[in-house]
Formats: C-alpha cells, sequence, structure tokens
C-alpha cells in the first residue's frame, strides 16, 4: 500500500479527516477528486495552513498537512508550536523531502533539524520511518493519537519486512555485541547495506530501526549501549538536536556511558546534488559507513542507490 | 534615468542563447525550465540595459543589485552570465555536479548572485534592507527583486511592499514574473491574485504592467524609472511559462523538466522554429 492510499482509505472510511496541503501534491495527486470539500490547498501558505489546521481540529477534525519538510518545520515553526502544541491538538505533520530527499534542492530545502526542532515542542510526537512498508505500518497509529504529530515522510523502498508497530518503541532488527547501528528514516537502507558488511567481516553486528523519535525507546537505547562495544548514531540531520542527542540525553537521564561514533552533518549542510551523489560525497553510503567503522577499506561492492521519483 | 539602449534584436539574440542553456539543463537530473523559460527575457533585459552590474564592479558599493527571489529561475541567470561574462559557460556543465556549486536553486558561491534563495518570499525583504541602507547613505544606485506570482501566496511578500512603501523606497522594484502557473497549477485556479494591479497599488506601490516578452516594452517601463516619487515600484510583467517552446508553453506538467538527450537535441531545433519535440519523457510533478 503507498501512502496516497492510506490516506485516502483513512480519510473516505472517517470523516474527521482532512487533507490539507501548502501547494505541494506530490503526496496527493488523487485526493482532491475523492475527498471533495475535504481536500485544502492554501496555496504556498505554510503559516496560514497550521492556523487553519488548528482551527479545523478544534471543531474536531484531524487535519493531516503536508509541505515540504524546511518550510512545514521552519517556516512555520511558531504556528506549529503555538496554534497546535499549545492547545495539543491533532494536527498531523507529514514532511515531503525531508534530511537528504532534498537532493539537489540546496540549503533552503534542506531539512536537517526536523526533527530537533519538533521534538522541542511540548505535546508534540516525531516519527521517522525506514521505508514505505514502515510508513504505511506506522501511520495509522499516529494518526489516531490524541497529540500533534511530526512524520518524515519516506516512500522509498527496502527488502526488509518491518514488524507491527508500537508508539514508542524502536524496531530491533538485530543484536550484536561489537557495534550496535542506530538509525531512523531514509538511511535505514544504508544501514542494511552496513551491516552485511560488518558481518562479512566477521563482527557482531546489531541494526536498530528507532522509527518512534518522541517518545523515544528508552529501553532499545540503553540495551544497544550497555550490551555493544560501539554505538553508531546514522542520521541525515544536525549533529546537535536528533539520535546522537537523545542517545546523550538517555544515557545522562539513567547515569551511564557509552562509546558512541556518530554520522550526523556536524555544523554544515550537505553538498546538492542527487541523492546517490550526496550520499557518496558526503560519506553515508552502506559501504563508506562499513569502513569508517573499521578503519579500513573492504572488497565489498556498493549497491545501485536508487534516484528519487516524484512523477505522477 | 540613464540606461542602455541595447538594439533588440541583439537582446533576442542573447535571450535566445540564454534559452538553448536552460534547454541544455534540463537533463540528467533536470530543473526548472518553465519557470526558467519565462524569466529569460526579463533577466537578460536587466542585466543588459537597466541595471549597473558587470564582472568589475561586483564588489562596489555603488553598484546596482539584482535579487532573484522566485529562485526556480536560476538557470535563465546562469545562462544570462555566461552570455555577458560573468560566468565561464563550461561552468553550466557542471549542473547538478558535486565538484561546483550549479544546482536548482541561486546561491552565492556564484560571482553575481547577491543571495541565495529557494524559500519563497525572503529576498523581498532581503531587498528592502539594501535599499534602506542606499537611502541612508544617500546612494543612486537600483535594486531589483524578481519574484514569481506563486510566491505571492506567501504573506512576507505583501509585508514586503507595506514596509517598503512606509520607508518610500523608490529605489527599489519589484518585478512579477507573471506567467499564470504555480508548480502544476494554475494561480487564478488556486489562490486568485487578480486583481494584480490594483493590489499593489492598494498597497501603497507605483505599478506598470507589461508584456515580458516584449523587450520594447521593458524598454519603455525601466525608462520611466522611478516611477513616481516616494513610492516602490512594481513591473507585472506578463509572461508564458516554457516560453519559447510550443510543447511545453503553459503547460502545467512541464515546470520541472528532466529530459532525456534525444528530446534536448529536438527541443533545441524546436527553440530555432523547427516542428514540435514529440516528448516521450515522463512528466514531473510537485518537488
Amino acid at each position: 500500500m503507498t501512502y496516497e492510499e492510506l490516506l485516502t482509505q483513512t480519510a473516505l472510511s472517517d470523516e474527521r479527516f482532512i487533507v490539507m496541503t501548502a501547494e505541494n501534491r506530490a503526496l496527493v495527486r488523487n485526493i482532491p477528486g475523492k475527498l471533495g470539500k475535504r481536500f485544502i490547498d492554501t496555496g504556498i501558505t505554510e503559516q496560514t495552513m497550521i492556523g487553519a489546521a488548528a482551527g479545523l481540529a478544534l471543531r474536531g477534525r484531524i487535519p493531516v498537512v503536508h509541505a515540504l519538510a524546511s518550510f512545514l518545520t521552519m517556516r512555520a515553526f511558531e504556528f506549529v508550536r503555538t496554534d497546535a502544541g499549545i492547545p495539543n491538538l491533532p494536527v498531523k505533520l507529514s514532511s515531503f523531502i525531508p534530511g537528504f530527499l532534498s537532493d539537489g534542492n540546496g540549503p533552503t530545502h534542506q531539512a536537517v533539524e526536523d526533527i530537533s526542532l519538533m521534538r522541542g515542542i511540548p505535546n508534540m510526537t516525531v516519527f521517522a520511518p525506514a521505508d514505505e512498508q514502515d510508513l504505511v505500518t506506522m501511520l495509522p497509529q499516529i494518526w489516531n493519537h490524541p497529540t500533534p504529530s511530526y512524520v518524515r515522510i519516506n516512500t522509498r523502498k527496502t527488502d526488509h519486512q518491518h514488524a507491527p508497530f508500537e508508539l514508542g518503541k524502536a524496531e530491533v532488527i538485530s543484536k550484536g555485541e561489537d557495534v550496535t547501528i542506530l538509525t531512523y528514516g531514509l538511511l535505514f537502507e544504508q544501514a542494511l547495506i552496513a551491516t552485511e558488511i560488518l558481518k562479512n567481516e566477521g563482527l557482531s553486528v546489531g541494526l536498530v530501526n528507532l522509527r518512534s523519535l518522541k517518545p523515544v525507546d528508552e529501553q532499545a537505547i540503553l540495551r544497544a549501549t550497555q550490551g555493544s562495544n560501539l554505538t553508531i548514531t546514522l542520521e541525515d540531520h544536525f549533529l546537535t538536536g536528533g539520535l546522537y542527542s537523545i542517545v546523550a540525553e538517555v544515557l545522562l537521564k539513567h547515569q551511564l556511558t557509552a562509546k558512541v561514533l556518530p554520522f550526523a552533518l556536524n555544523e554544515k549542510w550537505f553538498k546538492p546534488s542527487l541523492l546517490p551523489n550526496v550520499l557518496e560525497y558526503e560519506g553515508f553510503t552502506g559501504k563508506q559507513i562499513a569502513e569508517k567503522i573499521l578503519g579500513y577499506n573492504t572488497r565489498s561492492v556498493q549497491p545501485e542507490i536508487s534516484i528519487p521519483q516524484f512523477s505522477e | 534615468m540613464q540606461i542602455v539602449n541595447t538594439p533588440v534584436n541583439q537582446l533576442e539574440a542573447t535571450a535566445l542563447k540564454v534559452r538553448e542553456h536552460i534547454i541544455k539543463m534540463s537533463t540528467d537530473g533536470g530543473c526548472f525550465a518553465g519557470a526558467s523559460l519565462s524569466a529569460a527575457d526579463l533577466i537578460v533585459y536587466l542585466y543588459s540595459d537597466f541595471l549597473s552590474i558587470n564582472k568589475n564592479n561586483l564588489d562596489d558599493p555603488d553598484r546596482d543589485y539584482l535579487f532573484l527571489s522566485k529562485g526556480h529561475d536560476v538557470p535563465a541567470l546562469y545562462g544570462t552570465f555566461a552570455e555577458l561574462g560573468l560566468l565561464d559557460k563550461e561552468r553550466l556543465k557542471n549542473h547538478l555536479s558535486t565538484q561546483d556549486h550549479i544546482y536548482w536553486h541561486p546561491n552565492t558561491h556564484i560571482p553575481g548572485i547577491e543571495f541565495h534563495s529557494g524559500s519563497l518570499g525572503h529576498l523581498p525583504s532581503v531587498a528592502i534592507g539594501v535599499a534602506m541602507d542606499i537611502k541612508i547613505k544617500g546612494g543612486t544606485n537600483k535594486v531589483v527583486c524578481i519574484m514569481g506570482d506563486g510566491e505571492l501566496n506567501e504573506g512576507t511578500c505583501w509585508e514586503a511592499v507595506l514596509v517598503a512603501n512606509a520607508y518610500k523606497l523608490d529605489n527599489l522594484i519589484f518585478v512579477i514574473d507573471r506567467n499564470h502557473f504555480q508548480a502544476n497549477m494554475a494561480t487564478e485556479d488556486l489562490i486568485p491574485l487578480e486583481p494584480l494591479h490594483d493590489k499593489f497599488t492598494a498597497f501603497g506601490a507605483a505599478v506598470k504592467r507589461i508584456d515580458g516578452h516584449s523587450f520594447d516594452a521593458l524598454h519603455d517601463a525601466f525608462s520611466a524609472y522611478p516611477f513616481q516619487k516616494d513610492k516602490p515600484n512594481v513591473v507585472i510583467a506578463d509572461t508564458v511559462r516554457g516560453k519559447g517552446l510550443p510543447s511545453i508553453e503553459r503547460r502545467a506538467d512541464r515546470w520541472f523538466c528532466n529530459f532525456n538527450a534525444g528530446e534536448v537535441e529536438d527541443l533545441l531545433k524546436e527553440l530555432h522554429g523547427e516542428h514540435l519535440t514529440q516528448l516521450t519523457s515522463e512528466t514531473l510533478v510537485v518537488r
């Protein structure tokens, strides 16, 4: 099932749902004809869209709102915080092309602080699915939960069959004593590749798909960091405020420490190019990740990375 | 107000070359070709005749300024820079390469680009700041900000006109690339903008509405700068998205274009008046 199919089905079966967009229809191309007046496109007005979503929520609606991740989280930030966060209204944010997925657009379109910003809002919940199957597995609970939510939309496909979703729980793919990779979102597909390479080099490797970043699965983080010699945090996000920070907060809260190697953007935006080139340039391909962890080069082959398609 | 008066056939020749550059950038990942083609004549005119900007005065505080706020039209700016000697033509081949800085939105790694854009409704206010400082210092340099019509959805555009009026910024010119489309929709079908002339007038601007593909009309309008003492200037340039390529003109689904190599060849011929291109590449929707 695709994101659009799930949203259409959800909204058609539950009158409370309203689908909104700030003139970003890539994810909801066919919905206007199906939902009629319950589809609202406010034009390029992210702030007004969020305010209107709060008004709709005041009337008992559940607005699912769409815009590019950077504008949804940053241009409309104060509206999200003030109009959805303070009154704890179920405004459901679906952010398009977050992180590396903005590929050749440049820094204006790079949402690489979105997790940090959104999790800083009281009442807000924050999620980052690993692929399309993970996304549609997670969304029904997220949309039916009574709080505002932020979801990093990720419609890429991997071969992984995901476990059922429980809000606030991570998905533990494997456990390992040498290295455990904690990740979320788009980079899950590279983490799968890195894990295979590391295993082929004889290491015992754990992999955790965080999925729910707020509330976060503290026990999963504690088990990974305390049960493994090295923990990797892997994210297409600034080093500050994302998963690396979350792990640090959890460890400090429990008065524990761990050896943690972060893969993140440290005080910089990423080089704009097509996605496979971005990953290669920034050192985030599965092979590059594995070899940085190992400290040496391997004969492993990096599988081809598909270019995002936004065609109809 | 002394401005250059380049013969129209020379401006047209430059604009044709700029359009060739745009078409050549619409492959191997693609670019916002439709939005670039609508703005090409405007940009060529402004840099050729109206603005005092050249490779020798890019750091001169007394130069004129151009801010490209809609951003998607940056291939037209790259092409114009290449034709007017501000940018090495060879660099255009580096579009989307990690070895250069030529991608889908403007950035200041390219000499002559005053400010990055891509998030709509930012540069009208940045342009105000520059125009304010010029006024404070008693300068005579001009500040142009090119905005898209879809961009006018953003409230900050209208805040900028209010503030420009309050501060009597008659050295500031907002140019609207009125191509009647935003992303994959017609503007009037989504968030209607008309009557646009009246809206800007009501906000305190001195407004001219012209054919944005006529160099004579552009010359007449900009020769009248400043349009009215103490009022910000607005030029609404009626344009055609995809202008120059009838096979994509006014097409909602040909905004971001990633053509195959054969289509690029055919489109270059179409630009020079040959038959319409049979486009087979997939149309791309909002990015």
